[in-house]
């Protein structure tokens, strides 16, 4: 990775040199918005704040999305549930591998972005492969985990009895503050592959990557409405990622013991279904499981009469 | 056929014989629209900010002045009698909701739903005269609207002939309008101009002159078949159309904008046009209405919103 071994290439936006004189050429910078329902719009509140990396630097202006565009995102995801959660699985699971293809063709970019937001150079390349491979590993758990968890059930009656996952539905994520690509990649890959759709809330301190992630999402055939990512105050939204009444269920990863309260709280009134990701090392194994696919399913149990049980006797 | 009235000319009465001159004004003197003007107006509208007790209180207008419509091929006894269920009981949970205003059916579902909402004080309206497209003879559109009001309608949504308002015929669709509303008796009679095939707002404005001057008591902007149907400007179009005629005359006609209108912001917007067209006479649901299906629950959701502080979702409100 040439972008990411020479560090000192690295210069966050710089609008003169070290005697003062500006280049010749003024950069061109990217303006880092919100994705909701497959669009960038800025946020509806017209509020911003400055990215800052460790030596006060400014990356970038942020938006501070409001309960507005919050709102605005669960009618999105909700519009683009049906359609994603009847997809076939086998079909699911190649549009994950194309974000991660979409992923790998970009991967100096975000390396770069890392790098600028004080992840050293090593750490940075790590966390971009890890988050491809992360896609990779749930693009192909899509059409395998739910015969894997499904079941046959012995009963006692003349029905055949079997139960299956589920997407519970919308679900709302607020991404971890560090490994603020591959938590939020982790978080959003197991959502999505089981069926379901979201709305992310990307880390405060960290959160390029998430928007430039945005931008592979809609490069990727991810349909509009399925991802939609958020900038913003964590204390700001939190609440209403919590207790809007369209959404049904909602992953919270290291965010303490009091806004967990407080989301377990808020979450009863429809009985949402409450994730909490605390101390996960995304980096190792332990970041990837079939399980946290399962995490946001529902089972379904159907009993279908039958005549026999076993089949070999009479029923009567 | 076109009726006479005896018209007394203040200054002159005294010396001169009292003169009969026709009710039917010259409709190709219609005055002109000016397009881009409207548009811009419209648009002013939406810019208004409306908050807490008084955003509360336009949703329950709001929600008081729809006419709940169901018209499709498919309508069942079972899904008029859900809808009717429906008009009286908004949503339970909130104490205090009004009724919307009435409930819009066809013809042949007019005695099932008149049954359903019973005492209510929910209206009936019956969409008539070969809805939607208007394409039959004036006999069986005169049979069509008698059938529905013996079957107990309150209201009847006529449409016009607008293949014959676009050939220049506008005496055909005075006669058509006036003998209808004879027909109508009692009822009240709203006049669906379908404003999306009519093309200009020129001929919007002719349609309304004529409807009103016709014995029209709602003018309507469309039958939810066609897209556009209402949208902001044609609907200021319509209700500057009833403000000059109540100018002239001194006689209040409805507006109903229907088709499109789903949101509750929406919704708001078309109250504070109306509002600062018309005025405050026309805010209630004699003179104004929303037709519409899925706009309840939008406002529903508002109202819930408004009152629990907590976002709602569609799951919790009933469908229909």
């Amino acid at each position: 990775m040439a972008t990411a071994a020479k560090k000192n290439s690295v210069k966050p936006l710089a609008r003169q040199d070290e005697n003062g004189i500006p280049p010749k050429r003024l950069e061109v910078l990217k303006t880092y918005k919100i994705y909701i329902g497959g669009k960038f719009p800025r946020t509806e509140s017209g509020r911003y704040y400055k990215a800052i990396n460790k030596d006060g630097g400014v990356l970038a202006n942020l938006c501070l999305s409001s309960r507005k565009d919050f709102r605005d995102a669960v009618i999105a995801s909700r519009t683009a549930f049906g359609d994603w959660s009847t997809r076939a699985a086998f079909n699911r699971g190649q549009v994950l591998y194309r974000i991660a293809e979409m992923l790998e063709s970009r991967k100096a970019q975000f390396i770069h972005e890392l790098i600028l937001q004080d992840i050293p150079a090593s750490a940075a390349e790590t966390e971009v492969l890890l988050s491809i491979d992360r896609l990779i590993y749930y693009a192909g758990w899509c059409d395998k985990f739910q015969q894997i968890f499904s079941t046959v059930n012995p009963v006692a009656s003349s029905h055949f009895n079997f139960s299956v996952p589920e997407p519970t539905g919308v679900v709302s994520i607020i991404a971890p503050e560090e490994n603020s690509l591959l938590g939020l990649v982790s978080a959003m890959s197991a959502a999505i592959a089981g069926g379901n759709t979201c709305i992310i809330l990307a880390s405060y301190s960290k959160p390029l990557c998430a928007v430039s992630l945005a931008e592979v999402l809609n490069s990727s055939d991810v349909p509009g409405g399925v991802v939609n990512v958020l900038t913003g105050k964590a204390s700001d939204l939190i609440p209403y990622f919590a207790d809007h009444m369209d959404v049904n269920a909602i992953v919270i990863c290291d965010r303490g013991a009091d806004v967990t309260r407080l989301v377990q709280e808020k979450a009863a009134i429809n009985l949402k279904r409450v994730t909490i990701y605390d101390q996960i090392n995304w980096l190792s194994d332990d970041g990837q499981s079939p399980y946290f696919i399962m995490d946001l399913q529902e089972v379904k149990t159907t009993w279908h009469p039958i005549e026999n049980i076993g089949g070999s006797a009479p029923g009567y | 056929m076109s009726p006479t009235i005896v018209v007394n000319l203040a200054l002159t009465h005294l010396i001169m014989p009292q003169k009969i001159i026709s009710a039917q004004p010259d409709f190709s003197i219609s005055p002109r629209v000016d397009q881009v003007g409207i548009i811009e107006r419209a648009a002013r509208f939406t810019k208004r900010s409306i908050k807490n007790e008084t955003k509360l209180n336009g949703l329950l207008l709001t929600l008081n002045m729809i006419d709940l419509t169901t018209l499709e091929g498919k309508d069942s006894e079972g899904k008029v009698k859900q809808l009717c269920y429906k008009a009286i009981h908004l949503h339970d949970t909130y104490q205090g909701l009004p009724t919307v205003a009435a409930v819009c059916v066809y013809p042949s579902m007019v005695k099932t739903a008149k049954h359903a909402l019973g005492n209510s004080g929910v209206k009936v309206a019956s969409v008539s005269t070969a809805f939607p497209s208007g394409q039959s003879s004036r006999e069986v559109k005169l049979r069509d609207t008698k059938f529905a009001i013996d079957q107990g309608a309150d209201e009847i949504d006529m449409v016009i002939s607008r293949g014959r308002f676009l050939q220049g015929e506008y005496n055909f669709i005075y006669d058509e309008i006036a003998t209808i509303k004879e027909a109508c008796g009692d009822a009240r009679l709203k006049v669906i101009l379908e404003t999306g095939e009519l093309g200009t707002f020129d001929k919007v404005r002719k349609a309304s002159d004529i409807a009103m001057h016709a014995g029209a008591d709602f003018i309507k902007t469309s039958t939810g078949k066609i897209s556009p149907a209402a949208t902001m400007p044609v609907t200021l179009v319509m209700l500057e159309a009833i403000r000059d005629y109540y100018y002239k005359t001194g006689r209040m006609v409805g507006m109903k904008p229907a088709g499109g209108i789903s949101k509750s912001k929406l919704a708001l917007h078309y109250l504070v046009m109306l509002n600062e067209t018309l005025g405050e006479d026309w805010m209630n649901n004699q003179w104004f209405r929303f037709g519409a299906s899925s706009l309840a629950n939008d406002v529903l959701m508002q109202i819930m919103k408004a009152k629990t502080g907590i976002y709602q979702g569609k799951d919790y409100f009933a469908i229909d």
